[in-house]
């Protein structure tokens, strides 16, 4: 059920009369930017769409002009990107800025992401604006990791050895797919020169999904912290100028955090094995992926046992990966017919344990897998699959919500306008 | 962003004005935030530091002995060094400059009469010219020969027949000592 | 209401601490110094680096190689071009090939990189009983601690306690991993002279090459704090003015 457009009176100019008989341009950006109906109640939460949505545009800008000064030849990676940082103008700067541009990239996404499942912005009618929300996330992963690689660095190396031996777990071809993969064998510069490639295609490919994903979220409208539909205009307001703002506001925000990191904190996110040029004769002591895939890589790790005559290796992979497959499913897992956790009691204590199990899982990829720290892993293992499998289909069955309210328009002018409330 | 400024159809409140000005001089911040982002990009594209370091080359005239030419790499570059014997500067400053195509009298394309130091491209279409090692031909002017075309030039590095515009450039140079040019 | 934004930036920062936590290597953790780059408004002692530089070539240079330095980036230690040509030529570097084919020795100049003490890892490793002596350039990024580590080793060299047996061709050092280093210790007390008659024990020797390693490492960390301090006060700045705007706006609403 479409709502209708706040009215507009379509473009002022003669030349943008002229242009938009001919490319529906200037009124496509008025309907779906600046007329567009916006549930009124938005909180903060609602800022981390857009922000991801100019991240990804800067670090589409930063990596195409690292790329025109990158050399993707294992003998050359790394000196070329310390001509970066010390010979190129501004260099630093832009590479600095790309690197934790990634961090902040995942960071925002994993909000984003948490933002949706808290308030069921995955429910009936947005189950494929979540899915193809996952997409992205896979997408990101990928080009994440294979970024990477592209310094030549000791984790550079090594990480790649790790994540790319992972598909020998496959049965039977396992070792004919690495192969295929790194183009020899071992980690080498063919396997470099390919990711190079693909860390330069994917993210164009992110944007053509991203533009699905906007399509998907024009169909029906954002979802709100009431989780109840907009039933007409006194529940909306035009996205323009009251999210602009807000997202600029937000944006500026977020840019301070972004600036601390890029000035004065550039490395925070890096192993220092980094700044050592990949050698295959010596592997680092500690292997540890970039944070935002350390969550994965415990999973991975804390399958130390066979199970069912399947492999521990096999096993871990399948449920390292099957933790981003799950996420698929979760409009079907979720069995609740109210969206927003805010009037559901039990889901919302609950939601907050599945983020403490991931930051668990955080911390269990960061250290070596020895001791405490191995149950630690294998307990949220557990849980991160105990929450979306029997968690929330029978949570969704058995808690009794509070009570909705009647509509946005009433709530916000009720006592404090809800929009002000985080 | 917002500079499609359209006032909206919503119930109108005072202050609007005020509202207005906060709005455009935080539009305005930050449109020139935006700008001096952009700088950085724009400027990584120009020669690095290390492009720049090789921007100057110095050449150690000693070892060129009378009538000897010596070629030298300046930015990529072929540079003639010409010690040029007193035949050929007598050659190139006995011609009326304003019959040249491109007129130049010798003294104003030298520091140092027996010293000729021109850029080895010719100004035709960026072919190296012949006449800088022993036994090439130099054509009837003494001077160089642009095999790719028939450019001939003079002991000034002067177009004198064939189809280059210009006289071979003068890259800017400077005597460090007696015996020494650097270049850039 | 900025909950979620203050959330993420303290979510990013102990997952950033989190992410370079490791196990205890067997060695302690080196301990803290004052480093003049350190902070938000750090730099780099430009005196400290020269006398770095000095130690550098005096002591570290025979052995180890600064690849990714050029003679040229003493300029913003503040040497003249006079002087840098100067130390440029004390070295010889490979050129060519020439026009019958053979590569030559040449002084190095301004342009080249920093001559190394060998040509490559096999020979270094043939004149350091099988030893590798490590590139310096990137030292104090490439090592957990980073300058307090890099400090640490040099001025770590101390008597091994009575139960420990060293190999041989090799020394005790109190914070390298492990407790046994290649490397002879390579600073003394007054090994390198400063003019100006700066002190010149192992702690200060060490402190200023550290210094110095620190800038080559990071040879934009002051550029680099001078801009992020304007950004983000600009930021604040615009962040405050956008806030403004956006109450005065949804004021309508509200």
């Amino acid at each position: 059920m479409t709502v209708p457009a706040t009215t507009h009176r379509g473009p002022q100019s003669r030349i943008l009369r002229w242009i938009d008989y001919r490319l529906p341009a200037v009124s496509f950006i008025e309907h779906e930017l600046t007329g567009y109906p916006t549930p009124k109640n938005l909180s903060y939460w609602w800022n981390f769409g857009s922000l991801a949505g100019i991240v990804l545009v800067i670090m589409i800008v930063t990596g195409i002009v690292l790329a025109m000064h990158y050399t993707p030849d294992a003998d050359l990676a790394f000196d070329s990107v310390e001509r970066i940082m010390r010979d190129v103008n501004y260099g630093w700067l832009i590479r600095y800025i790309h690197m934790n541009g990634a961090s902040m990239f995942f960071l925002i996404i994993y909000i984003h992401l948490f933002r949706g499942l808290y308030y069921g912005s995955y429910k009936y009618p947005r189950e494929l604006l979540w899915m193809l929300g996952v997409v992205i996330l896979i997408l990101m992963i990928a080009t994440a990791f294979m970024g990477y690689v592209l310094p030549w660095g000791q984790m550079s190396y090594w990480a790649a050895t790790v994540i790319t031996n992972l598909f020998s777990a496959v049965p039977v071809v396992g070792g004919k797919i690495v192969t295929l993969l790194w183009g020899g064998f071992t980690v080498g510069n063919p396997t470099l020169n390919r990711f190079f490639s693909l860390h330069y295609l994917l993210p164009f490919i992110i944007v053509a999904v991203v533009g699905l994903h906007l399509i998907a979220l024009h169909q029906h409208g954002s979802n709100n912290p009431l989780g109840i539909d907009h039933r007409g205009p006194q529940d909306t307001i035009p996205f323009h100028p009251y999210y602009t703002i807000k997202d600029l506001f937000g944006l500026s925000v977020f840019l301070i955090v972004f600036a601390i990191f890029v000035f004065y904190l550039p490395e925070a996110f890096v192993s220092a094995d980094n700044s050592i040029p990949a050698n295959p004769m010596v592997t680092p002591n500690h292997i540890v992926p970039e944070w935002y895939l350390l969550p994965y890589y415990a999973i991975l790790r804390s399958i130390t046992f066979d199970f069912l005559g399947i492999p521990s290796k096999l096993l871990g992979v399948v449920l390292s990966l099957g933790s981003l497959v799950l996420l698929f499913f979760v409009p079907w897992l979720d069995t609740s017919r109210v969206r927003s956790a805010r009037f559901r009691p039990w889901y919302r204590i609950v939601s907050w344990f599945l983020v403490a199990a991931v930051i668990g899982l955080g911390y269990v990829g960061s250290q070596p897998p020895e001791g405490g720290v191995v149950y630690l892993g294998q307990l949220c293992t557990f849980y991160y699959y105990f929450h979306f499998l029997v968690l929330m289909p029978l949570i969704g069955k058995l808690e009794r919500p509070r009570p909705l309210p009647t509509s946005i328009g009433e709530a916000v002018l009720g006592t404090r306008p809800a929009a002000e409330r985080a | 962003m917002s500079d499609v400024a359209q006032s909206h159809v919503s119930s109108g409140h005072e202050g609007e004005t005020r509202r207005d000005f906060l709005v455009l001089t935080a539009a305005a911040v930050g449109a020139v935030g935006a700008a001096v982002t952009i700088w950085p990009f724009i400027d990584s594209l120009n020669p690095a530091k290390d492009t720049l370091a090789l921007s100057t080359t110095e050449v150690d005239l000693a070892p060129v002995q009378v009538g000897q030419r010596l070629t030298v790499a300046w930015r990529g570059k072929p540079i003639f060094v010409d010690h040029r014997p007193p035949e050929e500067i007598k050659a190139a400053q006995d011609v009326d400059a304003a019959s040249l195509r491109d007129p130049q009298p010798d003294s104003a394309r030298v520091k140092k009469p027996e010293w000729l130091v021109v850029v080895g491209v010719c100004t035709h279409l960026g072919c190296i010219p012949l006449g800088n090692k022993q036994g090439d031909p130099r054509g009837p002017y003494g001077g160089w020969f642009c095999p790719c075309h028939g450019s001939i030039y003079d002991t000034s590095g002067r177009i004198r027949q064939g189809p280059a515009p210009l006289n071979l450039v003068v890259p800017p140079y400077d005597f460090t000592s007696a015996t020494a040019i650097k270049i850039g | 209401m900025l909950k979620p934004l203050f959330a993420a930036a303290a979510l990013a920062a102990a997952l950033a601490v989190s992410g370079a936590a490791r196990a205890q290597e067997e060695a302690p953790t080196p301990p803290r110094q004052q480093w003049s780059f350190y902070g938000v408004f750090g730099t780099y002692d430009r005196a400290a680096a020269q006398r770095g530089f000095q130690v550098y070539k005096e002591v570290c240079s025979t052995c180890h190689a600064v690849k990714h330095l050029y003679y040229r980036d003493l300029e913003e230690l503040g040497y003249t071009e006079d002087q840098i040509k100067g130390f440029a030529a004390q070295s010889q570097v490979t050129d060519g090939p020439n026009d019958e084919g053979q590569m030559f020795q040449r002084p190095a100049r301004p342009s080249d990189r920093f001559a190394p003490p060998f040509p490559n890892d096999q020979a270094a490793r043939a004149a350091n009983n099988g030893a590798l002596p490590p590139d310096l350039s990137l030292i104090t990024k490439a090592r957990e601690g980073g300058p307090d580590y890099v400090y640490a080793i040099l001025t770590g060299f101390v008597n091994p306690p009575a139960s420990v047996k060293v190999p041989d061709g090799m020394y005790y050092d109190e914070y390298f991993p492990g407790h046994f280093i290649k490397m002879p210790p390579p600073l003394s007390d007054g090994q390198v002279s400063f003019t100006g008659g700066a002190p010149n024990k192992v702690a200060d020797e060490a402190h200023d090459v550290v210094t110095f390693l620190s800038w080559a490492a990071e040879p934009n960390l002051d550029d680099r704090h001078r801009m992020g301090l304007k950004v983000i006060l600009f930021l604040i700045v615009t962040a405050g003015l956008f806030y403004a705007a956006k109450r005065k706006i949804w004021a309508r609403v509200h």
